[in-house]
């Protein structure tokens, strides 16, 4: 029984830390609190309904559609809502935020009128596979999620930390400007990391379509506000602390249910990270005087 | 919200009052407020009786599709009443928009300058609640098709409806599921953030405590979510013989879904809002044992069910719901209430038909109670082999 919370747990938590780390990219470069990435996610997860329910394709096809579609959204969002507004004079620095709310907005607007309201069922015989270890009960989803999770992290850990590219955008992460005059392709390095964290939510939107089964335009905004809950927990633009916040709001939502009440499962979740934050007021894995790395 | 419903209530019976005094100088004994004289008494051609009868339904705005049934259902059911040639109704037809403000001035509309003997609407519940004190004032019998609240009929004397509460379908669901898998031991989940399923929650409670049965478990959840893993697991763990779910079916569907992937085989019972074909859609195949209980099931072995499905089709081209089913036999109840009345005389139409007992319509056999709320047997349905049938 609780070894099976625990492992619903870590599930859910993965897919917030998978969320997670797309907005702590976009923060960590650009300082913006990407609003439409819930959105995204959503179509990734529309994505592989469309591949797996509608059209009968295998679920490796549904990741590469998705991939693909939310490569492109990133990049759109990029081109259309985000650099116009860069390096402006007289622009506010909430500019970008209203403006990515916006592309949230026209995401949500616009798979309603593709798929339609109401929830989407995705149905694979992958999510069907399970095996027995004693008498817990373990799907191949819920590992596949967990292991796709950790190799996304540990990943964009070693891209940043030992890449000329990582080392390249940690530089536009310091100062844009400062970054260009040493040769590097900022446009270029920003268009990369906004194209990288949707792809990452896509791959997040099939995950949750495989383990839940459940897929509907509304499902962007709440993911999105635990994704902007998890960053604030784990320490703003950090790899490790977005899936460390991730695990922690996963395994907490499901051991309130466990052991409380059910009906106050996001509340005390989310009690539980502002008493975090008050006792790490920079979060978990951020450090007092530079938040990001 | 109670609260002030109870507060719009008594102030309106207040107000009413007022206006029994004020305009009462006769001071008969027991004349209900609102003394106009209908006009349309003169429009009487031989020994027909023509009564104007006024719709408030949702026309436009999101709602739409409910107004449409409705109409649908009740242009049908008029087409047939006129052709028999008993009584000759004539509806008219006024937009709510879905608005309590709206439909409370279509209805004054129809009330004070179309001067109609009975009104059938509006659709919301919300609605009922303004709508209804207003038309029990003027003493004008009112009759909701889809209003399904708790206290509707008991706003007046003059109010009715015919469509069955949560109250009265979620104790039928429960009572045939129970005695059908011997049940012992339920869990129950809801949404807990909603006031249609809270409330259908607490029938479910109280209909398991009167009948005994051991509650293993309460899980809640909110809408929109997505990951039920962790409540179902801890309903799995306590091993239930049925689940009552009070869920809308978007949710439920989902909660199924998810509930039959991890091993759980026990039936679920649903209330109103799990009542759709949606889920089999959303769920498929693990939508199977879900029981519900319906006051309109279309494919229901019954000549007068078939026909209505038959001609309402062949007029608009769709299949009809619940919401034409129960508005067209609204109309027959009310046109069996005008015939016994005998006259379009408003007071004589209400206590005719709340004389209303055993009625045969496609939804069963209809009474109305003192309070002027149906009494009839719902159907109770399951999901089997992708589709709704007969609970057996």
């Amino acid at each position: 029984m609780i070894l099976e919370q625990l492992i619903n747990g870590i599930t859910l938590g993965s897919i917030y830390a998978i969320v997670a780390l797309g907005y702590t990219l976009v923060f960590g470069v650009l300082d913006i609190l990407n609003m439409a990435h819930g959105e995204i996610f959503m179509f990734g997860a529309f994505m592989g309904v469309l591949v797996t329910n509608t059209l009968k394709l295998p679920l490796i096809v549904a990741f590469l559609v998705a991939i693909g579609v939310t490569a492109i959204l990133g990049f759109l969002l990029e081109t259309l809502a985000l650099r116009p507004l860069r390096g402006k004079k007289g622009v506010s620095h909430l500019a970008p935020l209203i403006s990515t709310i916006g592309v949230s907005i026209f995401l949500e607007n616009l798979a309603h009128h593709f798929f339609g309201a109401g929830n989407h069922p995705f149905r694979t015989s992958f999510s069907e596979m399970s095996f027995q270890i004693g008498t817990v009960t373990v799907y191949a989803v819920q590992i596949v999620i967990f292991v796709i999770a950790v190799l996304l992290m540990v990943g964009l850990s070693f891209w940043l930390s030992k890449t000329k590219a990582g080392k390249a955008l940690r530089a536009c992460a310091e100062s844009l400007e400062a970054a260009s005059i040493l040769g590097v392709n900022t446009k270029k390095m920003i268009t990369t990391t906004v194209i990288i964290a949707s792809v990452m939510g896509g791959i997040a939107g099939v995950l949750v379509g495989m383990a839940f089964n459940s897929v509907s335009p509304q499902m962007g905004l709440s993911m999105g506000l635990k994704g902007l809950a998890i960053i604030i927990l784990g320490g703003m633009g950090n790899v490790k602390g977005a899936m460390a916040g991730g695990l922690i709001l996963g395994l907490a939502e499901t051991l309130v249910v466990v052991f409380g009440e059910s009906g106050y499962r996001d509340a005390i979740a989310f009690a539980l990270i502002i008493i975090i934050l008050l006792v790490r007021p920079q979060g978990l894995f951020g450090k007092a005087s530079e938040a990001r790395r | 919200m109670r609260k002030f419903s109870k507060g719009l209530i008594s102030l309106v019976a207040v107000s009413s009052l007022l206006g029994i005094t004020a305009c009462g100088g006769g001071g008969t004994s027991s004349e209900p407020a609102g003394g106009e004289k209908p006009a349309a008494e003169t429009a009487a051609s031989g020994d027909t009786v023509n009564v104007n009868v006024g719709v408030v339904s949702i026309l436009t705005g999101s709602g739409a599709g409910y107004g449409e049934a409705i109409t649908n259902g009740l242009k049908l059911a008029n087409k047939e009443i006129t052709e028999q040639g008993k009584v000759k109704l004539n509806l008219l037809i006024e937009d709510s928009a879905g608005k309590q403000e709206q439909a409370l001035s279509s209805a004054q509309k129809l009330m004070n300058s179309d001067n109609v003997s009975a009104i059938i609407g509006p659709t919301l519940s919300t609605e009922m609640n303004v709508v209804g004190p207003e038309a029990d004032m003027n003493g004008v019998p009112i009759i909701g098709t889809s209003t399904t609240a708790q206290g509707i009929p008991q706003i007046g004397d003059y109010v009715f409806r015919n469509s069955i509460p949560e109250s009265m379908a979620i104790p039928a669901s429960i009572d045939a599921a129970v005695k059908a898998y011997d049940v012992k031991k339920v869990a129950i989940i809801y949404g807990n953030d909603d006031v249609f399923t809270k409330s259908g929650f607490d029938t479910m409670k109280a209909v398991a405590e009167e009948k005994g049965l051991e509650i293993t478990t309460i899980e809640e959840f909110q809408k929109g979510q997505a990951d039920y893993n962790a409540q179902l697991t801890k309903i799995k763990g306590t091993n239930p013989d049925l689940i009552l779910a009070s869920a809308l079916y978007n949710e439920g569907a989902v909660i199924m879904s998810q509930a039959r992937k991890m091993g759980i085989t026990a039936p679920f019972v649903g209330g109103n809002g799990f009542n759709s074909p949606e889920v089999i859609k959303i769920a498929g195949e693990a939508a199977e044992g879900l029981i519900v209980a319906t006051p309109w099931f279309g494919d229901k072995q019954d000549e007068k069910v078939q026909a209505f499905v038959e001609k309402y089709t062949a007029e608009y081209g769709k299949a009809p719901d619940q919401f034409a089913a129960q508005a067209y036999d609204a109309l027959y109840v009310l046109a069996d209430a005008v015939e016994r009345a005998g006259s379009d005389d408003r007071d004589a139409i209400r206590d005719a038909l709340a004389e209303t007992k055993g009625f045969k319509g496609i939804l069963g056999e209809m009474s109305f109670d003192e309070e002027g709320d149906i009494v009839m047997d719902p159907t109770v349905l399951t999901i089997k082999d992708g589709k709704f049938q007969l609970f057996q």
